[in-house]
């Protein structure tokens, strides 16, 4: 019993990543309809800046992840300006190369610029602690609040603000919201400065746990990717949820199935769903 | 002159310097690198008739390539089989699998196709990678032999085995122009421009886009065949997924959807990455902006952008032509 609520947790943890990974790259697919290959590029440089920001500046965790989350959300605006913006018009095959672009020349600039290896993020978190025989490191539960705070803000955001009902606006029915006045570059821009922010919060609390490398995007977008087809390509409650579910899926499986293969579930997952249903679940019929 | 420069004169031209170059080159290193450029070609080829002609940018071709080299690595050497036979098989495994993937991967479309390949190949790649029992896992396969002689053929050195991927390569290039120019290309390329209009034509779009999978995939396995039997030595780095998105990067510098788009993108940056060592690790710094730009601006890549301006010249020439004829007829009549 205690090892099943032990694999709860961490697919908790291991969830609230996936979820805010997903969730990004939802929302730019629900306003561009373009599968931004480059979000994990996106995770990973936050990983780096949060991780530099400590080390070389010297900040405190909660500063070097405020500073990740700025400078992420900036590369994302830069990358809408200066990819994406131009390649609107273009046939659906050019923005995924153009993200494909993205991808590998800032997995290079990292490489270049912080080299090759594994390292370590140091946290201010790293006590572990003992509760009705459940060992588990503050990090981790700080995944999952830091996890469910930023979810909980951008709600907030979305329904609440005007900007945050355009961003919806816009994801529902892009010709209504021209119609009515929206300016479809400000909420791009917007979307986009909000995914990266959401990828540097993922990257930044789940460093500690795991390691920051230049390659560390790789698995993280690929299974962001299982989950938003899972949940609806374009939906926000559907990569919330799918991530959660993937993340559970994957403890658990590691545990009762096998540990080896517990990258291959979410693949399978999404090979048995694309296989069923090739527009994906809840499809709605956007291209 | 002029008759001189013409298309098929061109071609010849190439080949020759292309049958010239261990003659003239006397340096093992370079023809290696040739040798290797040429491979890549041959899987680049494949990758353009789906994604180039069809439209359906496939992200599993490295697996394929992996599959290719794998099938041909394990049937020599654990399966102890004849090169040649386990070549053919090699090719023949690859597209089997390729009409297996496809008959579920075509189904999807645009985004959907292209994150279910990239899965695919990340599956292939895991598979790889875990099998410990079949393929070795992480050690990799050592020992697969080189190609087999054919009667008086031996392909020992390293100049005939430069011929040999010669061969093959020039065979892809023949093989891919007569299907582009055949009917079944056009039907490929009906299906790139607008799915739904094709099928309305009466084209029979599964059924289409699947064969050009295959043949697609059958392109990976040669080449992945190739690779095996010059490198001689395989592992599973050679299915991940940052080989494809190379491919693609060849793909994209040549020409996206032209004939002669494979073999000037690949050779170009082989060559470049080659000369700049310092580029080895950190190409996509350069080529990473590069695949950016020409994607937004140049979408047919260096042979694309060259065709385009050939075509403004005719066209331009032939209206300043007429434009003659139309005052000299004026000046006689009046």
């Amino acid at each position: 019993m205690d090892v099943l609520f032990q694999q709860i947790l961490n697919g908790l943890t291991v969830g609230s990543v996936y979820s805010l990974v997903a969730l990004g790259l939802t929302l730019v697919y629900g306003i561009l309809h373009v599968p931004n290959f480059a979000h994990g590029a996106l995770y990973m440089m936050g990983g780096y800046i949060t991780l530099i920001a400590m080390t070389s500046l010297g900040l405190h965790y909660w500063l070097a992840i405020f500073c990740s989350i700025i400078v992420v959300a900036l590369l994302a605006v830069l990358m809408e300006r200066l990819v994406f913006h131009p390649l609107r018009e273009a046939p659906p095959i050019h923005d995924k190369i153009a993200a494909i672009g993205i991808l590998l020349f800032l997995e290079a600039f990292a490489q270049l610029v912080w080299g090759a290896d594994y390292r370590r993020m140091p946290t201010p978190y790293g006590e572990v602690i003992n509760v009705f025989g459940l060992t588990f490191t503050m990090q981790r539960l700080l995944v999952i609040l830091g996890a469910v705070v930023s979810m909980i803000l951008l709600y907030i955001f979305l329904k609440k603000t005007i900007i945050g009902a355009t961003i919806i606006a816009m994801s529902q029915n892009r010709e209504g919201a021209f119609l009515m006045g929206i300016n479809s570059n400000r909420v791009a821009m917007m979307t986009f400065a909000i995914s990266g922010a959401l990828a540097a919060i993922a990257a930044s609390l789940a460093s500690p746990i795991n390691l920051v490398f230049p390659g560390m995007g790789h698995l993280v977008i690929l299974k962001a990717f299982v989950i938003i087809i899972i949940g609806g390509m374009g939906s926000i409650p559907g990569a919330i949820i799918g991530g959660y579910i993937l993340g559970l899926a994957e403890s658990l499986g590691a545990t009762y199935i096998s540990s080896n293969y517990s990258d291959v579930i979410a693949f399978a997952l999404l090979v048995i769903i694309l296989t069923v249903k090739p527009n994906g679940l809840f499809a709605k019929g956007v291209h | 002159m002029k008759a001189l420069l013409n298309q098929r004169n061109g071609v010849i031209l190439l080949l020759l310097i292309a049958i010239l170059f261990p003659l003239l080159v006397d340096n093992q290193y370079y023809n290696q690198v040739m040798i290797l450029a040429f491979i890549w070609t041959i899987a680049v080829y494949g990758l353009n008739i789906v994604g180039g002609y069809t439209g359906q940018l496939s992200l599993a071709h490295a697996g394929f390539f992996a599959v290719g080299a794998y099938a041909l690595g394990l049937l020599t050497v654990n399966g102890g089989l004849n090169f040649w036979l386990a070549f053919v098989l090699a090719i023949v495994i690859t597209a089997g699998l390729g009409l297996v993937v496809g008959l579920v991967a075509l189904r999807t479309k645009e985004h959907f196709f292209a994150i279910y390949t990239l899965i695919v190949g990340y599956i292939i790649y895991l598979v790889i990678y875990n099998w410990d029992s079949l393929t070795n896992g992480v050690r990799g396969l050592i020992g697969i032999p080189e190609p087999g002689s054919i009667g008086p053929l031996t392909f020992e050195s390293m100049t005939s085995q430069y011929y040999l991927v010669l061969f093959f390569l020039v065979l892809t290039i023949f093989v891919v122009r007569r299907i582009i120019q055949s009917l079944t290309g056009r039907t490929f390329i009906a299906i790139r421009n607008s799915e739904d209009l094709a099928q309305t034509i009466g084209i029979p779009t599964m059924k289409v886009k699947l064969l050009s999978f295959v043949v697609s995939t059958a392109f990976a396995g040669l080449a992945g065949a190739l690779y095996a039997s010059f490198i001689r030595f395989i592992g599973p780095d050679i299915g991940y997924t940052t080989i494809v998105f190379d491919m693609l990067m060849y793909l994209i510098v040549g020409g996206i959807g032209t004939l002669a788009g494979p073999l000037v993108g690949t050779l170009l940056v082989v060559w470049i990455t080659q000369s700049l060592q310092f580029l080895e690790d950190y190409r996509m710094i350069i080529f990473g902006p590069i695949l950016v730009l020409l994607v937004i601006y140049y979408p047919r890549g260096i042979v694309g952008a060259y065709l385009e301006w050939k075509m403004n010249r005719t066209l331009k020439r032939t209206k300043q032509k007429s434009h003659v004829n139309h005052q000299k007829q004026q000046a006689e009549e009046g």
